[in-house]
């Protein structure tokens, strides 16, 4: 998961909760591609025609809140998404993303939420903590993921994850 | 330094004199739960690991699972028929004897069921994948929603990580009035603190007014939390509880408190007696008003149900209202489990639903998420005693939910426009 990430910012509010990301008739299905044909569908009906492999979802305060259900992560991932920038998560949704290994969770502060339109071409680099807007040429400082978070993400998940 | 309850179930479950906000723990667990929509999840993560780990050949400890079918019950499609047999062939294989199944006897919504049951236990560490596993906090027990991935390592490892979160303090004084339940304090707090007041954070409610509170009332409390983002919301053990858990187990008890100079984030000093009845307009649980100043909207449905609100003490509510009236709009009352049903019929409430002209399902999730059981239309206008009023939750994406207590519910059913159970005539 580790790596430079790049492209397209999907640009959304604060409290985008899961039953936009993945509407609960659809819990009953296990099935990954099945589910991501549903993302967003709830507060974005085009999403899945515009995403792209390797796009970023930036969003505002509370990202993910409301139900424990993994399948929102996991219809964003196999929808393309690889990492969500957000002033904040709801705990589950970010938890579920880590310990899944599907998705990097990416807390950023207000201004670099204003800076980033829906549209921009930006490249993420965890490591480093930084993001480039490619389109409109600036560089953003992310906020530091936590220690364990990062070792989580790095192994892939929260089973392949050896405690020390 | 002194400890909340949350930091002292916490640092005992992880082998701890201490531990502070912030630090990041890896926990004992004493309970987990799934259900029809966490279990299949979790089996699909076992397929995966094969490939990983290897077989997965025996959870860490049978009978500290438990099994419960609320959501897609009964099944929808044959997709959720698949699910149900999955959590059968779970509980067969993995040896797990408490499942709660659908129609066999006691079954019913999972967080009414983990606490009617006695199924977890003050002091305890509780996961389950469900969102408002939080409210199982009613019995003084650390206890968390986890997706189906943190699930299944629990059952693999018997533990987990957790952050130790900061405590909010909600100090309830005075009464409660009449006609104000659990659910208008709920509202009323959410209301002031936001959708993510709470989030990685608990909630601890305690004062006079939670006292005075039953069983049932303060499980809408830690129910409601997960709506202000709450990492786990808890009450401590009094007497009222602990002879509730007693006429329902035989294990012993061994309530957990917090110190005397334990340290708060935050505290709230809240008066019931100021609580009216409130109601969470569309689509946000914190979008709230007072009942009366919604008195123009009419509405469609009317929906006493959940583990929010489709108690025994929810009934006994909205019976109290429509006892000797009829219902002008379309009106279901879903019991929360069957043990509720039980006790809701030998009451006399059933009777007084279905004379007042109101429908009466069986214990099931159902429409409070949307799944089934009759989904909203388009446009179509709900009052509900549920926990959520996202947009679709349930239904279509133009259909609107207001979230009220069962009292206000029961008087928008006499009268098809939002009502005050205070101004309710006749
Ligand atoms: S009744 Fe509603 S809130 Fe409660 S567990 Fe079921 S779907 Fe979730």
């Amino acid at each position: 998961m580790e790596g430079v990430l790049r492209g397209r910012v999907h640009k959304y509010g604060d409290n985008v909760d899961t039953d936009s990301i993945i509407p609960g008739r659809f819990l009953k299905e296990m099935d990954p591609k099945r589910l991501a044909e549903h993302a967003m569908e709830g507060i974005d009906p085009n999403f899945v025609m515009k995403v792209k492999q390797g796009d970023f979802i930036v969003a505002g305060k509370n990202f993910g809140c409301g139900s424990s259900r993994e399948h929102a992560p996991i219809a964003l991932k196999y929808a393309g998404i690889r990492a969500v920038l957000a002033k904040s998560f709801a705990r589950i949704f970010y938890r579920n993303a880590v310990d899944g290994g599907f998705l990097i969770p990416i807390e950023i502060d207000d201004n670099i939420y204003e800076r980033l339109s829906d549209g921009d071409e930006i490249e993420v680099d965890v490591s480093e903590g930084t993001i480039r807007n490619i389109t409109k040429g600036e560089v953003y400082k992310m906020r530091p993921i936590p220690e364990l978070v990062m070792k989580i993400i790095r192994a892939g998940g929260i089973f392949m994850f050896k405690q020390e | 330094m002194g400890m909340t309850v949350t930091e002292k179930i916490l640092a005992r479950a992880s082998g701890k004199r201490l531990v502070s906000p912030g630090d990041v723990v890896l926990a004992n667990v004493d309970k987990v739960m799934m259900h029809d929509v966490g279990g299949p999840g979790v089996w699909t993560v076992f397929q995966e690991l094969r490939h990983i780990i290897g077989e997965v050949n025996k959870v860490w400890d049978p009978d500290r699972v438990w099994l419960a079918e609320d959501h897609f019950v009964p099944p929808i499609d044959k997709q959720s028929a698949e699910n149900i047999k999955i959590l059968e062939d779970f509980a067969r294989r993995y040896g797990i004897r408490k499942h709660f199944r659908y129609g066999v006897g006691q079954y019913g919504i999972c967080h009414t069921l983990s606490y009617e049951e006695a199924l977890v236990l003050p002091g305890e560490v509780y996961v389950g994948t469900d969102s408002h596993t939080n409210t199982t906090g009613v019995v003084g027990a650390f206890a968390t929603g986890l997706g189906h991935t943190d699930v299944a390592y629990v059952l693999v490892h018997g533990k987990t990580w957790f952050r130790v979160p900061e405590t909010l303090l909600f100090r309830v004084d005075g009464e409660l009035p009449p006609y104000s339940t659990a659910k208008d304090l709920s509202l009323a707090i959410i209301s002031d603190i936001g959708t993510d007041g709470a989030n990685y954070k608990a909630m601890q409610f305690s004062g006079p007014a939670i006292r005075a509170m039953d069983i049932d009332e303060r499980a809408t409390l830690t129910n409601m939390s997960t709506e202000a983002g709450a990492k786990n919301a808890i009450i401590e053990p009094d007497e009222r509880l602990l002879q509730y858990l007693r006429s329902r187990t035989d294990s012993p008890l061994t309530p957990v408190y917090g110190d005397e100079d334990a340290e708060f984030s935050e505290v709230y000093d809240l008066d019931a007696k100021t609580v009216e009845p409130l109601v969470a307009k569309p689509y946000s649980p914190g979008n709230v008003s007072s009942a009366r100043e919604l008195s123009d909207v009419e509405v469609d449905r009317v929906y006493v149900g959940s583990c929010t609100g489709g108690k025994i003490t929810d009934l006994r509510m909205a019976a109290s209202i429509l006892k000797g009236r009829r219902v002008r709009v379309r009106t279901e009352v879903v019991p929360a489990t069957h043990r509720t049903y039980m006790q809701a019929l030998r009451e006399g409430l059933i009777e007084i639903f279905l004379e007042a002209g109101a429908l009466v399902g069986a214990p099931t999730c159902g429409l409070c998420f949307g799944g089934h059981m009759g989904v909203l239309r388009k446009d179509e206008v709900c009052i509900s005693t549920t926990n959520r009023n996202f947009r679709g939750r349930m239904g279509d994406r133009e259909s609107k939910t207001y979230l009220a207590s069962p009292l206000t519910a029961a008087a928008t059913a006499i009268t098809g426009k939002i009502t005050d159970p205070r101004d309710l005539k006749g």
